[in-house]
């Protein structure tokens, strides 16, 4: 069981794993590292089109509606939801491997469905936004929005908003998806035959870097 | 692969401890959040703080809570210090990446404005026109 490296062992000598941690989990980082990247580009691409452009539209302005409060302006609520939401999965999600390495499969199972489930409200929630910009008549190529300084904005900002927290929400949704799917072999007692709950450890790794993607996307589309 | 896992019964010795820090990091989070929620609300009503410095501080405290959620949620504040090197060094890359797609859009900004059918040309500095010494 112990995996501690001594002066005799040697990282790379073969035999165990590089790092002190399993090969699934550091693949697992290096596939999260490069995802890193594709979001980065993601976002450094939008932050450089707004560099270029002379005015952009007041995300304050744009993102201001809060579901069955009709016309009031509260901007930042609802966002602040969706990211307490998101918080609190994550925090469910390490309750759930913490109780991975207590080999608890009851707990497991109910922090993991806990997480499945702030996922589904994650995602309810960014169809609201989506389907109430779209009514409102944002979309791909559509930009009802004028900019901060009352010009007439470009597609832009609509482009980049629908394009990014979209790719955002479909990482979520195939996190949801791994989740239901860890959740049934935990039912099944798939690792308790295995005699290690790892699988919930890196399920759990994707799904709190889709919390760290939702930092930044929150702060550059909803606080900059 | 069976015994590369985490050992079992290393972890029990820390149960309270390891579920008092998860619970510790969510409240770092949510005040966090809180925090910058409140600050967008003080610019938006009162106008307080002039807006690059409340950028300054959003980009600041997201790196704050990046921070929290890779080194506790994901544990790699835990790893040994070669894994969270292979994870941070090619990141670092990021530096770079910001500074010259920032600055190269800031350009973009200013050729446009600059060179905006109908701008009055200023006094030529580059080209075959100008002359050494003439400026």
């Amino acid at each position: 069981m112990d995996t501690a490296v001594t002066a005799k062992k040697k990282w790379w000598a073969g035999g165990y794993s590089p790092f002190n941690v399993s090969y699934g989990k550091l693949m697992m980082w290096y596939f999260l590292m490069s995802d890193a990247f594709t979001f980065g580009a993601l976002l450094i691409a939008y932050g450089t089109i707004r560099f270029s452009s002379p005015s952009w539209p007041d995300p304050n302005e744009v993102f201001k509606s809060f579901p069955g409060m009709g016309h009031a302006e509260l901007p930042l609520m609802f966002v602040s939801l969706m990211t307490f939401i998101l918080i609190m999965s994550s925090v469910t999600m390490v309750l759930a491997v913490h109780a991975g390495h207590m080999r608890d499969r009851k707990a497991v199972a109910k922090w993991l469905l806990l997480t499945i489930i702030g996922g589904f409200a994650f995602l309810s929630c960014q169809a609201w936004e989506w389907t109430h910009l779209f009514h409102e008549g944002a979309w791909w190529g559509r930009n009802p929005f004028l900019n901060a300084d009352g010009t007439q904005a470009s597609t832009n900002f609509t482009n980049f908003f629908f394009t990014i927290t979209g790719f955002h929400g479909l990482h979520v949704t195939s996190g949801v998806i791994l989740n239901i799917v860890i959740l049934a072999n935990v039912l099944k007692g798939t690792y308790d035959q295995r005699g290690h709950y790892e699988m919930v450890e890196k399920v759990g790794l994707y799904w709190h870097f889709v919390d760290l993607v939702w930092v930044f996307v929150f702060t550059c589309f909803y606080l900059l | 692969m069976e015994h590369t896992h985490t050992a079992a019964g290393h972890e029990t010795a820390h149960v309270d401890s390891s579920t008092k820090s998860i619970w510790r990091t969510f409240w770092i989070l949510l005040c966090i959040t809180l925090v910058e929620v409140g600050l967008a609300f003080l610019h938006l009503e009162y106008g307080f703080l002039p807006r690059v410095v409340l950028n300054a501080i959003f980009i600041g405290l997201t790196i704050v809570k990046a921070f929290y959620i890779v080194a506790e949620f994901m544990h790699l504040g835990h790893e040994i210090k070669n894994l969270i090197m292979t994870i941070l060094i090619p990141l670092l890359l990021f530096i770079w990446f910001i500074i010259a797609f920032l600055y190269e859009g800031d350009s973009w900004k200013n050729m446009r404005k600059d060179l905006k059918p109908g701008t009055p040309v200023e006094t030529p500095k580059i080209g075959p026109a100008v002359k050494p010494g003439h400026v």
